[in-house]
């Protein structure tokens, strides 16, 4: 590969990792065809990998892609469609187009291509994968493989969520300030879902979920930039940094799995730590609680708890009992008897869980059998302790996680 | 944009209603056409009879099929429509969500396909 060529091609990665979205959320804002915008914008940087070398780098890189790529949907326009509708269509694109390309900074609309992604006319399983692939040019391949499902279906799927927002006219706006937060929490749900799937490969061995909370702390930190009065938001990505910082520390160096208790905090990432406790304390300074908010604040007691060595159960209780009130699942519910474990006991922590095996979603939800079989271990009743144990242990899927139910199990006496 | 919004509600709803109440809904309904005209979005609107008076048509093996009765045998039936022009589909969910027929039957949006 000649100079030119490495230049332009780091000068390409460089403006994709930057604009991306910025560039498909402008082309697509006006005619809502967000495939068309990404073939589009994809044939430009095809054309760029072959002019730049030659004609050297533009100087405004973002402005000479926008141009090239609007040739581009315009020619398919035309192909497509004829006379009245195919002229109104090219107006539509050259409307703003000229003046953006003329100005060095193009108009930002991510924030409004994200709403789209999440808009509630859209399927809520598909949102994240939406999300990350427009405003982050994912492939379909690497998002299916984190979503564990297979890489034609993840590509169907989200060919119809893009057809789903071109035909049913789903806006590019940010909603107004009487229908924001409810907008935005589903926008941070579906980051936090992306989050949530690159966060269940705890070894980091898997590089395609690994980058995935990568890619949704970048989502995350992009609202929070746009939005910086939305605690929520700041919430979010207070709670995404507390346990990224934590991520290595869950593995000892023979790769097995250390529980939070165990945890060393020196290996912690003291930044990340640092800045998503100024996230919380600016959050909080808004006045407006919430989920995220919430979560934050519960993972920043844990780690409170860990590096001063000093009890906080009744204060974890307390934060648990507003999420649960605030956004009750049986999830929620599981963690908060685990944290009562500690201020009243296992009997009133399973007291604390009863009722919830009614859900039969849990049923399948190895956390659930896990908390069940420790507290059960802890009242001496060893004989369901082991089976519930036994459950757990059938249905995680990290070997790590496995090995380590295994001992818990193995070391019940009786 | 232009939007179709099918009204799907329980028809037997209707005759349980005293006289009182079905007048109400009536003018309920009057109401919501004069907003839709006052914005300038109404493209079209009609209440139908009752599914009871449908009749389905087909053509199979050559012969055309006449039956009694709505295509689709469920409790909800198409009871009338309107057809509105707004800006995108948030504009078209907030003019359904005001339609009387969202609180005690559905509303179903389905932009036109432009030609």
């Amino acid at each position: 590969m000649s100079d030119g060529d490495e230049q332009a091609r780091s000068m390409a990665d460089a403006v994709a990792r930057r604009s991306y979205g910025k560039l498909v959320a402008f082309l697509a804002s006006r005619t809502r065809d967000v495939a068309a915008a990404e073939d589009a914008l994809s044939e430009a940087f095809a054309a760029a990998l072959a002019d730049w070398p030659v004609n050297g780098c533009p100087s405004n890189p973002e402005a000479w892609l926008l141009t090239v790529a609007r040739r581009k949907m315009i020619d398919v326009i035309r192909r497509m469609r004829s006379g009245e509708e195919a002229a109104a269509q090219v107006r539509l694109l050259a409307d703003g187009l000229d003046a953006a390309t003329a100005d060095a900074d193009i108009p930002d609309h991510r924030l409004a291509l994200m709403f789209a992604c999440a808009h509630p006319a859209i399927e809520a399983g598909i949102r994240a994968p939406l999300m990350l692939q427009t405003v982050l040019g994912l492939d379909a391949k690497p998002i299916a493989s984190a979503f564990l499902v297979s890489p034609a279906a993840m590509g169907k799927r989200l060919v119809r969520a893009k057809d789903k927002i071109r035909q049913a006219g789903i806006p590019f706006i940010v909603p107004e300030r009487d229908e924001l937060p409810d907008r935005l929490d589903a926008v941070l749900d579906a980051i936090y879902a992306a989050f949530a799937e690159g966060w269940s490969d705890p070894g980091g061995t898997d590089a395609a979920r690994r980058d995935l909370t990568d890619e949704a702390m970048f989502l995350a930190r992009l609202v929070t930039e746009l939005l910086p009065q939305e605690p929520e938001a700041l919430g979010l990505l207070a709670l995404m940094l507390h346990a990224e910082a934590r991520r290595r520390a869950r593995r000892n160096a023979q790769g097995a799995y250390v529980p939070l208790a165990e945890q060393d905090p020196a290996t912690w990432d003291a930044r990340m730590i640092d800045e998503a406790e100024a996230l919380l304390v600016r959050a909080s300074a808004i006045g407006r609680i919430g989920r995220y908010q919430l979560e934050g604040a519960l993972q920043s007691a844990h780690m409170h708890r860990c590096r001063t060595g000093r009890a906080n159960w009744a204060e974890v209780v307390q934060l648990y009992d507003a999420l649960l009130a605030l956004a009750g699942s049986p999830v929620v519910a599981i963690n908060r008897a685990l944290a009562i474990a500690e201020t009243h006991g296992p009997r009133a922590a399973l007291a604390a869980m009863q009722g919830l095996d009614e859900d039969t979603r849990l049923a399948e939800y190895q956390p659930y059998w896990a908390a069940r079989a420790e507290l059960l271990a802890k009242t001496g009743a060893h004989a369901d302790a082991g089976e519930a144990y036994e459950i757990a242990i059938g249905l995680e899927h990290d070997p790590a996680v496995r090995r380590f139910l295994q001992q818990r199990q193995a070391g019940l006496v009786g | 944009m232009q939007y179709l919004l099918m009204l799907y509600l329980d028809e037997s709803g209707w005759s349980n209603l005293t006289k009182e109440e079905q007048a109400q809904g009536v003018a309920a309904y009057g109401a919501y056409t004069e907003a839709l005209k006052k914005a300038g979005i109404l493209a079209g609107s009609n209440r139908l009879q009752p599914s009871a008076a449908a009749t389905t048509v087909r053509i199979a093996n050559g012969k055309s099929q006449v039956l009694d009765g709505p295509y689709a045998d469920s409790k909800e039936q198409v009871g009338g429509y309107y057809m509105i022009d707004v800006p995108d589909l948030d504009a078209a969910i907030s003019w359904a969500a005001r339609c009387p027929t969202a609180s005690h039957g559905i509303v179903e949006l389905r932009p036109i396909w432009s030609m």
